[in-house]
């Protein structure tokens, strides 16, 4: 397939994980915001935290609240990776790919885009938000059920795929490294109630909440690190996104699963080893923030490694 | 229901006979229309203009904002082209675009209409369209233009009229496809009964006849769609003609040229292209033959294609049979190649390279509309009932300064249709352009694009000058009564457009 269309379809993909990932965590964070004595920055401002994009932050809006924040996130169009932007990124990305996705793809993807782009003035009340994240993690939800109930499972797809788990993992990550920081210092806590309802929104930013119960029940720092590190069933665990979008680089490439070709199955596949034999004692031994910090960056090369395997092809002798 | 009310005026109207009865053929949507109960046709007309919107179906425009998209805007109340009227048309385009082959072939080759003194020699070779680099090219299965849209409108006198031959990249054709879509999903009822010929198999003629072009060894040619890029004004266009074929659509980044064969970037590296349906003008399409500032275009094509290693739709070079002064000459070319009277005549047409008809253009710029020879979609025109004395003084000037690039034709009373506005139905002008496919043979798809000026009493169809479509019913059977042709263009419709 034509290099600018894997391309395309690979950060489509990514673009409307990433509106979907802040449109939750948001979310989640609205909700939690509710639970506690009272607000204050200290609650907004790790969500800024999250996406990577505090420095343009603090330039553009200095301390944050929950106003700012919400509207630097979600709808600020300067920000290039407010859902705004995401959304139009995503649609701009299947617009010169139409003939490679199913209409019913973008149909969903542009109706999904029109109903957030046509408004006007950013809702920003309380009860008027709750609306707009749904909306948003609804349409990304429908985007997703098309996709897998319309597009052929061929090389488009894995691409597709592998730009959705590689965002996923990264936001993961994120959210844990954020929230992790956040909890860590307040030790008299542990234990208490406060505590249990910020561990159970950390599950509830990765929609892992149930699931997680299935597993331990109990709210357990150390088990949630686990479960959204480690868990290889769970959707949104950093280890299961990782061995699907390996799964995928090899199905592209047709190279065995555990062997390498290029650097961008060399490295994701130590990235995958390192996961598969680690243990959360180690984690937590070596420091949470360091592995989370490595694991994303590590990340990162797997997707230098994939922008020069397949979408910068140059013949022989042509410069860049 | 409002059609009751509607006022042909004094024009030739699609729809209605002159004292208002529906024409023959059009009984039956009629009828459909006024037992709708009220409000209904404006709920589906919105309904329509949503589907569009959700569909992704836009247009971009030009010096608005860089990549501004529009919803083109789409009337509900198709248009209906009689089975008897089709035939004449469709018959008078496959020797239109015949002859127009041979005319670009000859002067290629030989030059034989040249040496004859039929077509005026340095208006040819003094054409911008006029490509040096195609002389002595023999394109494949010996087909220069593969794709036509020609322009035909009526006149008051109720005969179409070829108004312009597209044989460059001409659009419109998604259109015509998509238009279909959407009036059987919003208004699946106005079909029943009526037995309109589908446009579904557009794409699949089209397909064949681009692989029909490959080099003959190919056993499974490759056919991709070369498109500018998402800014291009006709890029829906491109992305849907790519996905209805199921080919790739490319930019001209996607393609290399290497050892003088024409390749793909792919994941898996290099694959060979056979056929390139391009929608990238000669001037773009490859730096090293044409200009050199071209970031669009693929270095080498030109010599590839040359060799025969790549088929390129439309050839290069077939820009010079649709020069607007050549489209004078146009009836004595098909009798030069073919021997035969065009059966679908032209539109009256002074030539400002020559002086009577230039001195007489000048006299007359409030009444004549004014074209430039190299310009399209509506750019570059003047109309002169609708023109300022300064416009006209301008266009006076350059016309001097030009003669060459310049004719006039009469304002015509162009035909028309009924057209939702707001809760009213109104009047307004169309054209149409059907779609012609060179390959193996000549095929005619039975409809067209039907372009309204959506603005009160202008004629200007562009969708870039605020035009709109319709949807285009070309009727599988005329109704046996119909057995007359219209000609009962009474004559108080001889009269100039005014507003």
């Amino acid at each position: 397939m034509l290099s600018r269309v894997a391309e395309a379809l690979f950060w489509m993909s990514r673009y409307i994980e990433r509106a979907e990932s802040v449109a939750r965590f948001i979310d989640v964070n609205i909700n939690l915001v509710l639970d506690l004595a009272q607000e204050s920055a200290a609650q907004w401002e790790p969500l800024v935290n999250t996406t990577g994009d505090h420095l343009a932050f603090k330039e553009q809006y200095g301390t944050a609240s929950r106003e700012n924040v919400i509207r630097f996130l979600a709808f600020d169009r300067e920000n290039p990776n407010s859902i705004v932007s995401c959304l139009c990124a995503a649609r701009e990305n299947a617009r010169c790919i139409r003939e490679a996705i199913s209409s019913d793809m973008w149909e969903q993807l542009n109706t999904l885009y029109l109903q957030v782009n046509q408004q006007v003035q950013p809702p920003m009340a309380l009860g008027e938000l709750e609306g707009f994240f749904a909306e948003i993690k609804r349409g990304a939800h429908m985007f997703r059920g098309v996709t897998d109930a319309t597009m052929s499972r061929n090389e488009g797809w894995h691409f597709y795929r592998m730009g959705q788990m590689l965002e996923r993992a990264d936001k993961t990550a994120r959210i844990l490294d954020v929230k992790y920081f956040m909890l860590l210092p307040s030790v008299t806590d542990i234990g208490s109630p406060v505590d249990d309802i910020q561990w159970s929104a950390v599950l509830r930013s990765c929609s892992g909440l149930q699931m997680y119960r299935k597993c331990w029940r109990r709210i357990l720092p150390e088990r949630i690190v686990e479960f959204l590190a480690l868990d290889r069933e769970f959707p949104r665990a950093m280890h299961y996104c990782v061995i699907k979008a390996d799964e995928s680089l090899h199905a592209i490439s047709g190279t065995p699963v555990g062997t390498f070709h290029n650097p961008a199955e060399q490295r994701l596949g130590q990235l995958r080893a390192e996961l598969s034999y680690a243990n959360v004692q180690d984690i937590m031994l070596e420091g949470l923030h360091e592995f989370l910090d490595s694991f994303e960056s590590k990340l990162n090369r797997v997707g230098e490694g994939i922008f020069k395997t397949f979408f910068a092809l140059r013949p022989v002798g042509e410069t860049v | 229901m409002q059609l009751y009310s509607y006022r042909t005026d004094s024009f030739y109207d699609e729809m209605f006979l002159a004292d208002g009865r529906p024409r023959p053929g059009v009984e039956l949507l009629f009828k459909r229309l006024t037992a709708l109960e009220d409000g209904e046709l404006e709920r589906r007309q919105a309904a329509a203009e949503r589907t569009l919107l959700q569909m992704g179906i836009t247009f971009n425009v030009y010096g608005e904002g860089a990549g501004t998209e529009k919803i083109w805007p789409f009337d509900l109340i198709p248009r209906v082209v009689p089975a008897a009227e089709w035939d004449r048309i469709e018959r008078g385009l496959r020797q239109r675009v015949h002859a127009l082959n041979l005319f670009i072939d000859d002067i290629y080759h030989e030059q034989r209409i040249l040496k004859d003194k039929v077509v005026p020699e340095e208006l040819v070779l003094s054409a911008r369209s006029f490509r040096p680099q195609c002389v002595g090219l023999n394109p494949p299965r010996g087909v220069w233009c593969h794709i036509t849209g020609t322009d035909l409108v009526r006149n008051s006198d109720g005969q179409l009229h070829v108004l312009e031959d597209n044989l460059r990249c001409p659009s419109g054709v998604s259109y015509v496809l998509e238009n279909r879509q959407v009036m059987k999903r919003t208004f699946p009822q106005v079909f029943e009964a009526t037995r309109v010929r589908p446009v579904t198999e557009y794409s699949s003629q089209l397909l064949a006849m681009l692989e029909h072009l490959a080099p003959e060894h190919v056993a499974n040619p490759r056919v991709v769609v070369l498109t500018p890029g998402i800014h291009n004004s006709a890029y829906f266009e491109h992305s849907f003609l790519a996905q209805q074929m199921g080919v790739e659509l490319v930019e001209g980044r996607d393609l290399v040229v290497n050892e003088g064969y024409v390749y793909l970037r792919t994941t898996k590296g290099f694959e060979r292209v056979d056929v390139i349906y391009r929608r990238i003008d000669d001037d773009f399409l490859d730096p090293a033959a044409f200009r050199e500032d071209s970031q669009l275009g693929v270095p080498g094509l030109m010599e590839a294609y040359r060799h025969g290693r790549v088929a390129l739709a439309n050839a290069p070079g077939t820009g010079i049979a649709d020069d607007k002064v050549i489209y004078a000459y146009v009836p004595r070319i098909i009798r030069y190649y073919l021997g035969e009277d065009s059966i679908l005549s032209n539109v009256p047409t002074y030539v400002c390279g020559e002086e009577q008809d230039r001195r007489y253009v000048l006299e007359h710029l409030s009444e004549l509309v004014v074209k430039a020879a190299n310009e399209s979609g509506g750019y570059g025109m003047l109309v002169g009932p609708h023109s300022t004395a300064e416009q006209q003084r301008e266009f006076a000037e350059r016309i001097r300064a030009n003669p060459r690039n310049y004719i006039a034709q009469p304002t015509l009373a162009l035909s028309r249709v009924p057209v939702i506005v707001g809760d009213q139905i109104e009047g307004r002008h169309v054209d149409l352009r059907p779609f012609i496919l060179y390959g193996r043979d000549i095929f005619v798809l039975p409809g067209g694009l039907t372009r309204v000026a959506l603005r009160k009493g202008s004629l200007v169809v562009n969708s870039s000058q605020g035009g709109g479509s319709k949807d285009t019913w070309v009727l599988a059977e005329d109704p046996l009564e119909a057995a007359e042709p219209e000609s009962n263009a009474t004559a108080f419709l001889e009269r100039q457009v005014t507003c």
